[in-house]
């Protein structure tokens, strides 16, 4: 069963995302975005300074068997991307919570934030697809 | 057993006679010849036959092998395509000489093109795109300049499902064009509710491919055609699946304005490996103004280029020539060996075949991605639950496969269904060879549920076994460099 930690919110399309003290938001894929992808071998990121909108296509996590788009969750702006996956995209694989964090945004609104899931109702999402 | 590259073998001052290059007085000025060897390695003669024919004895091909690779249908090339392909007046005739001079290969690449319009129902062929993805662009290109011409340039969106081949997203977006995906429903049509909330006057056409990826014709052809010339919009056949209806529905009536044709899959030119390819292009009406030159012409009884003194519109050259000549020249050659009824007896079989190994399949236990839909020329099984319950992938089964003497079927695509074979076994298997293929695969499946830990470890009888794909993907080595194999 996938991991999924109760304190982050989750979107459909398998994003976790973790609101910062700071009011940032950090996202990344989730445990089972990375097992269902396989070993990564290539992120592509999203530049900082550029603005999101809920939906936009804006990174790219890429596997021997696919490559899929990470949808940004919130809309904002882009203020960090994890460089250490330039070199390093294995860390989505084995620390898909910590290490493996694919950008940090600024939100424009707070109220997108309730639109996410919780961790129970990411869960049915799994068990449904299932 | 392992090959040595060739480049290990060279010896400073070896010689192949056959390879060398004939000293023959050419007019090229002097400052403009190589007066430096090419870094070609020195073997003899005798260890470069021993080594091509080595690999080429390592090779799983169609000329060994059931190849049911799924979407790229791997048919037998017939011998008498590359005997005639290969008469002297056509390898010897030079793309730049006079019409005058070649009116026998002009007149076959118009009835190439003739032919190609009578099978897809469409009004124009343009023989010069080099391959699939080239077709593809050509197609787009043709949409976005219909578009423009008419003052309508704001369309600049295209539709493909989500079932689609990577290649028609990216020629979306190397066309400037935006890709809105469009999902498919349960049964594998495309959701006609969300294609009608996707389309508006910012849409340039949708890519469609019919029968789609997964096996399985659009039933709602009709209506997507409906839906997006009623929108503004052009529909693009993507032509990979065009084996499945030759000679039996065409996309021309099916309302498409262009259609992309891998001759290399549908007209049997050998393909694969990164070898030349064919992506002719049909219009209809509408883009017959746009359409890549150059296109032969025929005025009276001389057959002759067209180019943009002819189509004024046209979107331009794609290649220094006109596409690949030798492929071109055995899809001509195919299809008259062919003949109509041919045609339509190609897309039999190929149907017969594959509906005849999905319902073994079923019969042995396997799970079909689409069950209630009968399959086209090719069909998905999915191995999510031997996956879950036995630990064994869809990859292991592939793999095993080879020790079985089969190559594998195509691997986790397409993408929406987890853990998948794509099956096409194309028309010019014999049943005894369909039957092997699903009592390897039975054999396999009996194999995951006592030794599972055996499948996981296929191939054993391969030169190599199994690769590293994700180290081979992470770090890149493409470049042989001397340096680095003395060390």
């Amino acid at each position: 069963m996938s991991n999924v930690p109760g304190d982050l919110k989750y979107s459909k399309d398998h994003e976790w995302i973790r609101i910062e003290e700071d009011g940032t938001c950090t996202v990344g894929v989730t445990d089972h975005a990375q097992a269902a992808l396989g070993d990564l071998v290539f992120v592509e990121l999203p530049e900082v300074g550029s603005t999101l909108a809920e939906g936009d296509a804006c990174a790219v996590v890429e596997s021997v068997k696919a490559a899929s788009d990470v949808y940004s969750p919130l809309t904002g702006e882009v203020t960090a991307v994890n460089e250490a996956l330039a070199d390093a995209p294995e860390l989505v694989n084995t620390d898909a919570y910590g290490e493996g964090w694919i950008y940090r945004m600024s939100l424009d609104s707070e109220g997108e934030v309730e639109e996410l899931m919780s961790a129970e109702e990411y869960l049915a999402l799994l068990e449904d697809q299932d | 057993m392992t090959e040595k590259l060739i480049f290990e073998s060279s010896r400073e001052g070896r010689r192949a006679t056959a390879q060398a290059p004939l000293r023959q007085r050419v007019d090229l000025p002097d400052h403009l010849r190589r007066n430096t060897p090419p870094l070609l390695p020195q073997v003899s003669e005798l260890q470069t036959v021993r080594h091509f024919t080595r690999l080429s004895q390592m090779n799983f091909s169609i000329d060994t092998h059931v190849y049911p690779l799924g979407s790229c249908t791997m048919k037998y090339n017939p011998r008498g395509c590359n005997t005639l392909a290969m008469l002297p007046g056509f390898l010897a005739r030079h793309p730049l000489s006079h019409e005058s001079m070649g009116q026998g290969f002009l007149q076959t690449m118009y009835e190439l093109q003739d032919m190609l319009k009578e099978v897809t129902g469409m009004k124009g062929v343009s023989l010069t795109p080099m391959a699939g993805a080239q077709g593809e662009f050509a197609g787009v290109a043709m949409i976005k300049a219909y578009h423009d011409a008419r003052g309508d340039s704001a369309r600049n969106e295209i539709l493909v499902p989500d079932a689609a081949h990577g290649t028609n997203p990216a020629t979306a977006v190397m066309c400037g064009c935006k890709v809105v995906e469009i999902p498919t429903d349960d049964q594998g049509d495309v959701d006609l509710e969300e294609l009608r909330k996707a389309v508006g006057p910012q849409t340039a056409g949708i890519m469609l491919t019919n029968p789609s990826t997964l096996g399985v014709f659009e039933r709602h052809i009709e209506e997507v055609r409906g839906i997006v010339h009623d929108a503004g919009g052009l529909l693009y056949y993507d032509g990979a699946n065009l084996n499945a209806i030759l000679g039996k529905v065409r996309p021309g009536d099916m309302g498409f304005d262009v259609i992309h044709m891998n001759l290399h899959k549908t007209f049997s030119t050998p393909h694969g490996g990164g070898g030349p390819g064919s992506g002719a292009v049909g219009v209809g009406e509408r883009l017959l103004p746009y359409m890549p030159i150059p296109v032969v012409g025929k005025d009276g009884d001389t057959y002759r280029w067209l180019d943009e003194k002819d189509i004024p519109g046209t979107i331009g050259r794609l290649s220094a020539f006109m596409g690949n000549a030798g492929v071109l020249l055995r899809a001509y050659i195919y299809m008259r060996m062919l003949g109509r009824d041919g045609m339509s007896r190609v897309s039999e079989y190929a149907t017969l075949n594959a509906n005849y190994v999905m319902v073994r399949l079923r019969d042995a236990g396997f799970d079909l991605a689409f069950p209630r839909r009968r399959a086209s020329h090719e069909f998905i099984i999915s191995l999510k639950r031997q996956a879950r319950e036995l630990g064994v992938t869809a990859m292991d089964f592939a793999k095993s496969l080879l020790d079985y003497g089969f190559h594998a079927p195509t691997t986790y695509f397409p993408l929406l269904v987890p853990e998948c074979l794509l099956i096409e076994p194309t028309e010019t298997e014999a049943k005894e060879d369909l039957d092997g293929f699903v009592e390897a695969m039975v054999a396999i499946l009996a194999e995951s549920a006592h030794d599972p830990e055996k499948v996981k470890g296929a191939p054993y009888t391969t030169p190599v076994r199994r690769l590293d794909d994700v180290k081979a993907a992470r770090q890149l080595d493409l470049v042989y460099n001397p340096a680095s194999a003395d060390a």
